[in-house]
């Protein structure tokens, strides 16, 4: 098969994998460290007959992502930290209103402006609950350009799945750094579309049946006028008041995620079956993670990685298992500890969770991971 | 037995609509639904579109494509439909709040890029659906919940912020006008580009109550008393225009439509 | 972990060496290596000095920055001040004859070279000194082979300008030869 060797950015990844994806739609506001998403978007999507817009703000970028969504075409917007505070209302309507919608967040250094050419890992908690009230939630994290470009095919293909915003969080390393990328040819990618009422069938917009997962999605143009609204609503779509249809509809929303949890959550581990330490990183952080364990392995330590790539929902099972065998965690990321919650929220009392993380826009080197590892453990 | 327009532009099982008693906002939507009538738009093609507020309630009980979305940011929704999908006639229905105070720059944008979107401000001059504060567009010294000694801000006029923004069709009418309204209406959903009409509607519950303005027979009143025609006003001395609003067309000019000119990009890329 | 080569590239902005590490990196992947460039972004990259890193390994590369480089070039004085002193105690420092290096810089091989004057004199424009540089690197350090280094600088340059490319890359050779004799 022939495959095409690049030498990429992960933002420019993004957009290949974007367009393997079937992306037809990008609307976003300029921001760095992601930019070249917009850029490059823009030069590709009128050569197959696609369209970009540059909106004249953060929540306009989502939101017309959301209204093309909502015509039939696979619709995505990029942005980072200050821009993704943004756009975080929208992010709630499409997910109440189950419109799939890729969101790209190349993280920076953070909180405010913060240092907009560094990288950061500050938004991990936010993509969980950065908009108002439950939600469900998906929420991948690359760590390196080959799978950034797998990772937003996946972004679209479970956001069409399962009708839902789907946050890709990157930040600025993998967003940056070019690296040799193979790019798999469009045969072997296995693509998701939503699944479309059959003309003329009898049509209640926010009904699910045959079995499937969600209700099936209209084009809006397509002969099915059916209404779609952020108010809580019955199967008709139309807002309704009933505390019992907002049950209903609320349930339904958190159980398209906590019943496909096998479907939707991946994770890597790297030489764990002996270990008896573990460290846990995240997106660019893991590089340095991994370059951290191959260095204590030469040294006979018996450590292993567990990397979440979903990170929302998080891969529970598979860390509290792990939990059972290891003496000691250390979760590295480059924030103050939002991770570090969530593992120790996992693990209970198996063994105690150690951290490693600064939040000064440098990454954290494999150096000061080794020290830290060795001063706490 | 109910009117024909009624039957066939509306969702008779949504009714009755939310609205008070004496609110203008039906005579608006009633309007729209006879501009789409006479054009003869086929209503699967139609979409409309909505922030927040009593107005934006509207899109509910319209039988087409409707999409109520969020505060201030039916324009952002509406431009990425249009913009994913010209053949759709997209038209935004928004209060004076939702469009020139938190959708201000969404508005403004709108219109400078006359993306072919046609945008209905149900302008009653006060937030209805919090209780009755002042609104951008709520005159000064006049009251509301949260202006109780007197609003001291400057009012917008939408309609020029809309023409100044670049938009190529704008016009303005009342609840009082309504030939005037349907005819408006029905010339800015055939405008090729980015059109507004402003309609004055009222809202005797709150600003009316608020502000002593009587009943609602004295508010329509006042709108049929006050509003003269920008036609009709460049004839008439200066002293019959003493203390009278101006309504009519505006401006009505020709000029690129924003996704024929991304079509455009398109045919000149596309391999 | 067979042995992983670091380099930093540095000048002013405009210097073009943001694309030399990109070709340098695109010259590993031809020769079947592993390559990952960084570079420094913003205001950084806009004034003063801006630098491109470039890691070549036979390995898969894990830790994508560079932390001590084997290798650095310097363009400009501001740059040669800001990221020379970093360099390994077996690594090999270029630098444009211009700049002045501090005495207490320790390499083990130590280059002060005409690569912009050689750009403007030889080759017949400045801009193409990053050219020249690469020619010099690959030169004096065999880390790419020639062929790769050609093939993937006549991907990345505007068309039209190959044999002013192609000459500059050889000026950049002729350099090596004589540093090394």
């Amino acid at each position: 098969m022939a495959k095409k060797v690049k030498f990429l950015q992960g933002n420019e990844a993004c957009v290949e994998g974007a367009l393997m994806a079937g992306m037809t739609f990008y609307s976003g506001y300029p921001i760095t460290p992601s930019t070249e998403i917009a850029e490059l978007s823009a030069e590709r999507l009128p050569r197959i007959g696609g369209k970009f817009i540059q909106m004249e703000d953060e929540i306009a970028g989502i939101a017309a992502a959301i209204g093309a969504s909502l015509t039939g075409a696979k619709a995505m917007t990029a942005t980072s930290g200050p821009g993704f505070s943004l756009k975080q209302e929208n992010i709630g309507y499409a997910a109440l209103t189950e419109i799939p919608v890729v969101i790209v967040n190349v993280q920076r250094g953070g909180p405010s402006t913060g240092l907009p050419t560094a990288p950061g890992q500050g938004d991990l908690m936010q993509a969980m609950w950065g908009t108002h009230g439950d939600h469900p939630v998906i929420c991948l994290t690359p760590d390196s350009v080959r799978e950034t470009f797998d990772l937003t095919i996946r972004a679209f293909n479970l956001a069409e799945k399962y009708r839902t915003p789907v946050i890709l969080l990157t930040d600025e390393i993998t967003g940056h750094m070019r690296e040799k990328i193979e790019i798999p040819d469009a045969s072997e990618v296995e693509i998701y579309n939503r699944i479309k009422p059959e003309p003329g069938s009898d049509y209640k917009a926010y009904k699910v049946v045959d079995g499937d997962i969600v209700p099936k999605m209209a084009d809006f143009g397509s002969g099915f006028r059916y209404h779609v609204t952020g108010l809580m609503h019955d199967e008709t779509g139309f807002p309704s008041n009933s505390t019992k249809n907002a049950g209903i509809l609320m349930d339904r929303l958190m159980a398209k995620i906590t019943d496909n949890l096998d479907d939707i959550i991946t994770f890597e581990e790297i030489e764990t079956a002996d270990a008896d330490y573990l460290i846990v990183a995240y997106g660019g952080t893991a590089r340095t993670a991994k370059a951290a364990v191959k260095k204590l392995r030469a040294e006979g330590i018996k450590v292993g990685l567990f990397r979440p790539i979903t990170v929302w929902p998080f891969p529970e099972a598979a860390l509290y298992k792990l939990s059972e065998q290891v003496k000691d965690i250390i979760v590295a990321e480059l924030n103050y500890g939002q991770m570090k919650l969530e593992v120790e929220r996992v693990v209970k009392n198996n063994a105690p969770v150690r951290f490693c993380g600064k939040a000064n826009g440098e990454v954290l080197t494999p150096e000061e991971l080794i020290q830290k590892f060795k001063e706490v453990l | 037995m109910n009117h024909p327009l009624v039957e066939g532009f509306f969702r008779m099982d949504k009714f009755p609509h939310i609205w008070c008693p004496g609110c203008g906002h039906g005579i608006i939507m009633a309007s729209i639904a006879r501009a789409i009538e006479k054009i003869g738009l086929d209503k699967d093609k139609v979409c409309i579109v909505s922030g927040i507020g009593c107005s934006s309630r509207a899109p509910g009980y319209m039988d087409f494509n409707t999409l109520h979305t969020t505060h201030g940011r039916a324009l952002a929704f509406a431009t990425g439909v249009k913009l994913a999908n010209p053949e759709l006639e997209v038209i935004v229905i928004a209060g004076d709040g939702d469009l020139s105070a938190i959708g201000g720059n969404h508005l403004i944008h709108a219109a400078r890029r006359n993306i072919g979107i046609t945008t209905i401000c149900f302008n009653n001059n006060i937030y209805g659906m919090t209780g009755g504060q002042y609104s951008p567009t709520t005159p000064t010294k006049e009251k509301g919940t949260t202006a109780p000694y007197g609003n001291i801000d400057k009012p917008f006029d939408i309609t020029q912020l809309a023409i100044g923004a670049g938009a190529t069709y704008a016009a303005k009418t009342t609840a009082y006008h309504v030939p005037q309204m349907d005819k408006l209406i029905e010339t800015a959903i055939r405008h090729k580009g980015f059109s507004m009409v402003e309609a004055i509607s009222i809202c005797p519950t709150y600003y009316g109550r608020k502000n002593k303005k009587g009943s609602v027979v004295d508010m329509m009143t006042f709108l049929k008393d006050s509003f003269i025609d920008v036609k009709v006003a460049e004839k008439l001395p200066p002293e019959k225009k003493e203390g009278k609003f101006l309504m009519g067309e505006f401006i009505n000019k020709a000029e690129p439509e924003y996704t024929e000119q991304y079509d455009q990009i398109i045919a000149s890329q596309k391999k | 972990m067979s042995k992983q080569l670091e380099l930093r590239l540095s000048g002013s902005g405009g210097q073009g060496l943001i694309t030399a590490g990109i070709i340098l990196a695109e010259a590993a992947l031809k020769d079947d290596k592993n390559a990952i460039q960084t570079q420094s972004y913003g205001p950084e990259a806009r004034g003063g000095a801006s630098k491109a890193e470039v890691i070549i390994s036979e390995d898969s590369i894990d830790f994508p920055k560079v932390t001590l480089p084997n290798m650095t070039l310097a363009l400009t004085q501001i740059a040669s001040d800001k990221y020379i002193k970093d360099i390994s105690v077996d690594g090999t420092v270029i630098v444009d004859e211009s700049i002045t290096l501090p005495e207490t810089l320790k390499a083990k091989h130590i280059y002060r070279v005409p690569i912009i004057k050689t750009a403007i004199n030889e080759v017949g424009k400045e801009i193409v000194a990053n050219i020249v540089a690469l020619g010099l690197i690959v030169g004096l350090t065999g880390i790419v082979t020639e062929g790769s280094l050609e093939a993937a600088i006549m991907a990345r340059i505007p068309k039209g300008t190959e044999d002013l490319n192609r000459l500059a890359l050889q000026k950049g050779y002729e350099l090596a030869k004589t540093l090394q004799k």
